[in-house]
């Protein structure tokens, strides 16, 4: 057989489809020129000479493009309540504080394809009559940053920002604000706020953005991803993009896909693939051969996907109705040996590191949920500190000011839902199946395979294993950090995890 | 920018310029440079290659990208030549540039060795 030579070739390549990737890894993002080679600013041309501001509204709406941050709020009528909101001044912003775990999107897309935001956003301020935008970047995207800030010059001299823009009459001008670092500025009101200088933290909605946003004007904010569809969506058509994906999930989504898969990358797939393909042909598999466990999308306020729901057909709706969510798109694959409590308390650690601290119920709740995750894996938990665990799940989505608490406890309750049978190994049985959560573990050596070698003493960091030369060693259990160098090193197999 | 025309004007410049459209004059050679291949070390190919062709076979463009997708195989480098399909080339080093400007790019044999369905 012929080697496969090009990547488009590959399994991994063939069943996707590239719009709001369709120049990166293709043009030199650094050169505007090469941008306009691929039809770059035809769409802000169009709109501006021949569209009126409600025909592009309407072009987005009929689309179907929903919030690529995750929300899935329909895009074009975002646009249409801001530009209905009447107001001298309004603000176009486009979040790019990508901060989930394992999530390089919206990176991927600014360092590859800055121009395609940057008109987007103009298109987006022509439609609801704003005349600045605000790109929100984290100061940890440096290249991202970097080429942005190329871009923008670029567009600028070339007269694609500015004044008068394609003799329309038509203004905007662009601006980058760097956050730094906080995960909450993800959460668009914080997200404002931050933008005007405060400390980043929500306020209640309503008024929502579209009404009284950025320094209380009228303002839309959209994902970096969502931008980056606009462009091909004024070119070909609403028509065109809504003949892809499912009813009411229309168009593609690009997703991160990492954790235990042969092909880590970025993809982007038609909605409605389901995760089997996703993860079987485009992934390639689980390697060293191993089970596939469960798939967790949307971050820290997503859920997982279990494998007995691997052809479930990811759209919005269906991630939701199964307790997970689309999210941004970063996609963690699983395997035998994850364990799914220790998964739940990695992005509880995470959302209680991240909690702003202005509203009780995510400061205090993701703590104390936090600390109940910790006992269980620890060993000291009752069933009852389950159904306690769940009540406090409910109470901090009820309670919650923004999304980031509303939604903190979700891999808590997916988890719970599809592997309650883990908390349980771990709460009744004291033990944890995956072989993760070092306190449930033990170590102990085999006297049927032990030959006495002394090799394992000899790793040993703490001095735990005693015995003599051609005798069955023993592991003092007082003394053992499971730290598993004895079970690396033994060339007999006879330690075993229990 | 003043008019559509200006803009088509431009683009059939840039496409000439760029050898990004079905008629380009030479071929031409992208690195991914995106933050996943330049902590794989994309850096130091990009660096080799600009010198080697610079030297061997300076009508051939050499051009940075964004990120190609398969992160986990980077450093990538991708071959278009005029009229055939792209070649992928992964897991790049400074040390195999040699090879594949000498035995591709100039005597237009491709390096299977290297291609991506030799990684697979």
């Amino acid at each position: 057989m012929d080697t496969v030579t090009s990547l488009k070739n590959t399994k991994f390549f063939a069943s996707q489809e590239r719009v709001a990737l369709r120049n990166c890894g293709i043009i030199n993002p650094e050169l505007i020129d090469e941008y306009i080679a691929r039809d770059g600013y035809q769409a802000l041309g169009k709109v501006l000479t021949t569209m009126s501001p409600e025909e592009v509204i309407d072009t987005v709406k009929r689309s179907g493009l929903r919030g690529r941050g995750g929300g899935g709020f329909p895009t074009g009528t975002k646009w249409e309540f801001a530009s209905k909101s009447v107001n001298d001044v309004k603000y176009v912003c486009c979040n790019a504080d990508e901060g989930d775990p394992g999530a390089f999107m919206d990176r991927s897309v600014l360092e590859g394809d800055p121009h395609a935001v940057i008109e987007a956003m103009t298109i987006a301020g022509y439609a609801i009559g704003a005349h600045q935008g605000y790109i929100y970047v984290r100061a940890e995207y440096p290249i991202a940053i970097k080429r942005l800030e190329i871009a923008i010059k670029q567009a600028r001299d070339y007269g694609l920002l500015g004044k008068n823009i394609f003799e329309s009459g038509f203004d905007f001008e662009l601006e980058l604000r760097l956050g730094s670092g906080a995960f909450v500025c993800g959460e668009e009101t914080a997200l404002m706020t931050s933008i005007e200088g405060n400390r980043g933290e929500p306020r209640p909605r309503p008024p929502f953005p579209a009404v009284k946003g950025l320094f209380g004007k009228p303002t839309i904010l959209n994902n970096v991803e969502t931008y980056a569809n606009i462009t091909t969506i004024i070119l070909k058509g609403a028509e065109w993009f809504a003949s892809m994906g499912t009813e009411r999930s229309k168009g593609t989504k690009v997703f991160c896909v990492v954790g235990k898969i042969k092909n880590t990358g970025l993809v982007e797939i038609p909605m409605g693939t389901t995760l089997r393909d996703v993860i079987e042909e485009i992934g390639g598999g689980i390697p060293n051969g191993k089970k596939f466990k469960a798939a967790q999308t949307g971050g820290p306020s997503g859920g997982c996907i279990p494998a007995s729901l691997i052809d479930t057909k990811i759209d919005y709706d269906n991630l939701i109705s199964i307790g997970a969510m689309m999210g941004s798109g970063g996609l963690i694959v699983m395997d035998e040996d994850t364990c799914m409590v220790d998964i739940a308390k990695f992005f509880l650690d995470f959302t209680v590191d991240e909690s702003c601290g202005k509203c009780t119920p995510c400061r205090i709740g993701t703590k104390r949920l936090l600390q109940m995750l910790e006992k269980i894996t620890s060993g000291n938990a009752t069933l009852e500190d389950l159904d306690k665990m769940e009540e406090l799940c409910y109470y901090i989505k009820a309670n919650s000011l923004c999304a980031l608490g509303q939604t903190a406890p979700n891999p808590v309750l997916s988890t719970m839902r599809y592997f309650r049978d883990e908390y349980i190994a771990h709460v009744v049985d004291k033990k944890c199946p995956a072989g993760v959560c070092k306190k449930l573990l033990k170590y102990e050596v085999d006297e049927d395979h032990c030959k006495g070698c002394t090799a394992c003493a000899r790793v040993c960091p703490v001095n735990a294993i005693s015995g003599e030369v051609k005798a069955t060693h023993i592991i003092d259990q007082d003394k053992c950090i499971k730290c598993g160098a004895c079970m690396d090193t033994c060339k007999f197999n006879a330690i075993e995890k229990k | 920018m003043k008019s559509l025309e200006e803009l088509s004007a431009l683009k059939a410049e840039a496409l000439k310029k760029s050898n990004l459209g079905p008629d380009a004059a030479t071929t031409r050679v992208v690195v991914g440079m995106a933050t996943c291949g330049i902590s794989a070390g994309a850096t130091p190919v990009y660096e080799e290659l600009i010198k080697q062709v610079a030297q061997k076979s300076p009508n051939i463009m050499v051009s940075q990208t964004g990120c190609i997708g398969i992160c986990c195989m980077e450093p990538i480098v991708e071959v278009h030549e005029p009229g055939k399909e792209k070649v992928t080339y992964v897991f790049m080093t400074p040390e195999k540039v040699t090879k594949i400007v000498d035995q591709h790019l100039i005597n237009n044999q491709v390096v299977e060795e290297y291609t991506i369905g030799a990684a697979q």
